[in-house]
């Protein structure tokens, strides 16, 4: 077995091999710019354009113009919001949203509300799920948009996305999806769900980094946004820059892959994850599932290994490549705020390691993986002053502890 | 983060880890940090009649840095009298460590937890020659009365 064993997949994915077959001739002799309207160049990267466009179109049951294309996910959703935010000011400067969500959908409201929008945070429970009677008390008059992620990136928890659609349709507000983990992993449909706009991207879906889109619907109704890049009048004015044809490309095939393999592909990883899950549970007492048990992503494994910080952790585990929700890993200091958000104490925070598992993961690497943890926090229990603690049945919500200004 | 020779050192072949008497009076225990905060040290230093620290524990929830700063904090203070101890500096632990500015608080943590030890020794030898000075209190309560 090759180490170490990459279990962090909702950070990003390895390109596909085939997706990397279809990009190259588009870095060599397919190299045109797919705005040349007067030469083969051109109309070879054009052609690719509009075939990729149309696979990414089909993988979310949206149509070949809705889809806009970007550098990624981040600029999607600048996109929707900020473009949405300004094209809707007019009619009404309240937006809807949730803590749970990603940077690049927070720190856009952020600016929003900056520049004299209101965001309402919606509340969320403890698997990190916003309930639709509290969107439903929650939407104004002046309500233009509500952002709500399709499944969480670091706990993997799942929105009702169809439930909020149907809301939002009823109501007029239009619906914003940032489904940058849930495209491809999860059955997604623009038109069911009620969907208005959605973000995605390339390298989370076994496609090319610095490549993604923005789904913004024709009909039903005619949504606009301002464009936040100006220039030369690229994706329908809606974004300039010209295209970049490999990455695009490549998006196209990741798209077309995820949706031939999604099923097969969900009950193997649904599979794998309670492999690892079981295999935990019955070497580790005092473990913590972080989110939803079966609402969540099928290769997403977040859990809290109580008494044990998780960057220590990680470091006893160099052959596994995870993540952890402590301070220690992130340079704000702070552990995370999606477990905060979810009522995960900052102590048990600390303690949470990410396990994103996807297509290249094999059964074997799961049993090695658990394996390794399970002899990890053993071998750091038995370092920990807490789990000593505890074990001598000392309540350490009771501790008074001394902490540190540092 | 890549860590140093030192600190993976440390870390894999950690020094001193356990526990003694909390409450035998030549022990003293330093338990510094908060869970909440992501480190606790614990260190527990053993002193003997000269003054002299014979043994030193630690057990230490945290990063690997945190994990290594108290190991290192152990050995450096088995031997050394008290107030050899208490000279030691953090800015020591992150040279010998190379710890990184991002790390430098598990060095302050150790150094803490050092003096919390040395502290909760002293206090328990002030309280010793108190318990002394209580019968010399009585006593010279009563030489009072007497005058
Ligand atoms: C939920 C979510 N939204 C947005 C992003 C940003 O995507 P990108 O890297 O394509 O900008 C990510 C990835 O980090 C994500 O997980």
């Amino acid at each position: 077995m090759k180490t170490p064993i990459y279990l962090d997949y909702q950070a990003t994915t390895p390109l596909d091999e085939r997706v990397l077959e279809a990009m190259l001739p588009y870095f060599r002799d397919k190299f045109g710019n797919a705005a040349s309207r007067n030469h083969a160049f051109g109309w070879e990267a054009e052609k690719a354009v509009e075939n990729a466009r149309a696979q990414v179109a089909v993988l979310i049951g949206a149509e070949s113009k809705e889809i806009v294309f970007t550098s990624g996910a981040t600029e999607a959703n600048n996109l929707a919001l900020k473009g949405i935010a300004e094209m809707y000011r007019e009619k009404g400067r309240h937006l809807i949203s949730a803590p749970t969500e990603h940077k690049a959908v927070l720190d856009p409201l952020q600016r929003i509300e900056q520049d004299g929008g209101s965001v309402t945070m919606l509340p969320v429970d403890k698997f990190g799920q916003v309930k639709v009677s509290d969107l439903e008390q929650a939407l104004r008059p002046e309500t233009v948009l509500v952002s709500l992620m399709a499944a969480n990136n670091e706990i993997g928890t799942l929105h009702p996305l169809a439930a909020i659609g149907k809301l939002c349709k009823a109501r007029g507000v239009l619906f914003h999806t940032d489904a940058t983990q849930g495209v491809g992993k999860i059955p997604i449909d623009v038109e069911a769900m009620g969907i208005d706009l959605l973000s995605l991207s390339g390298h989370k879906i076994y496609g090319p980094k610095g490549i993604g889109a923005l789904y913004v619907r024709r009909r039903n109704p005619r949504v606009r946004v301002s464009p936040q890049i100006d220039g030369g009048g690229h994706e329908r004015g809606m974004r300039s820059g010209t295209l970049n044809v490999p990455g695009i490309v490549g998006l196209g095939v990741a798209c077309e892959l995820a949706r031939i393999e999604l099923d097969a592909e969900t009950l193997r990883l649904t599979g794998l994850r309670e492999r690892m899950w079981a295999k935990l549970r019955s070497g580790l007492d005092e473990i913590h599932l972080n989110g939803h048990a079966t609402e969540r992503l099928p290769g997403n494994l977040n859990v809290s290994f109580a008494y044990v910080e998780g960057e220590g952790l990680m470091m006893g585990m160099s052959d596994l490549a995870v993540s952890s929700g402590s301070a220690c890993t992130s340079a704000s200091l702070e552990p995370s705020y999606v477990l905060k958000a979810i009522g995960v104490g900052d102590d048990l925070a600390h303690t949470s390691i990410r396990f994103g598992i996807g297509r290249f993961t094999t059964e074997a690497e799961v049993d090695f993986a658990a394996e390794r943890v399970v002899i990890a926090v053993k071998r750091l229990r038995d370092m920990s002053p807490l789990y000593e603690m505890a074990k001598e049945g000392i309540d350490l919500k009771e501790v008074k502890w001394s902490p540190t200004e540092h | 983060m890549a860590y140093s020779d030192k600190v993976l050192d440390h870390y894999n072949h950690p020094r001193n880890i356990g526990s003694l008497d909390k409450n035998a009076a030549d022990v003293g225990t330093g338990v510094v940090g908060a869970p909440e905060c992501g480190d606790v040290m614990r260190l527990q230093i053993k002193v003997n009649e000269k003054g002299v620290i014979e043994d030193a524990k630690f057990k230490t929830f945290g990063c690997g840095s945190a994990i290594a700063s108290s190991s290192l904090a152990t050995e450096w203070v088995k031997g050394r009298t008290v107030e050899q101890a208490l000279k030691i500096r953090n800015v020591d632990i992150v040279e010998e460590l190379a710890l990184p500015p991002v790390k430098v608080h598990c060095s302050v943590l150790a150094e803490d937890a050092i003096r919390a030890a040395l502290a909760d020794y002293q206090k328990k030898q002030v309280a010793a020659s108190c318990a002394v000075d209580s019968g010399d209190g009585n006593s010279a309560e009563a030489t009072t009365k007497a005058g």
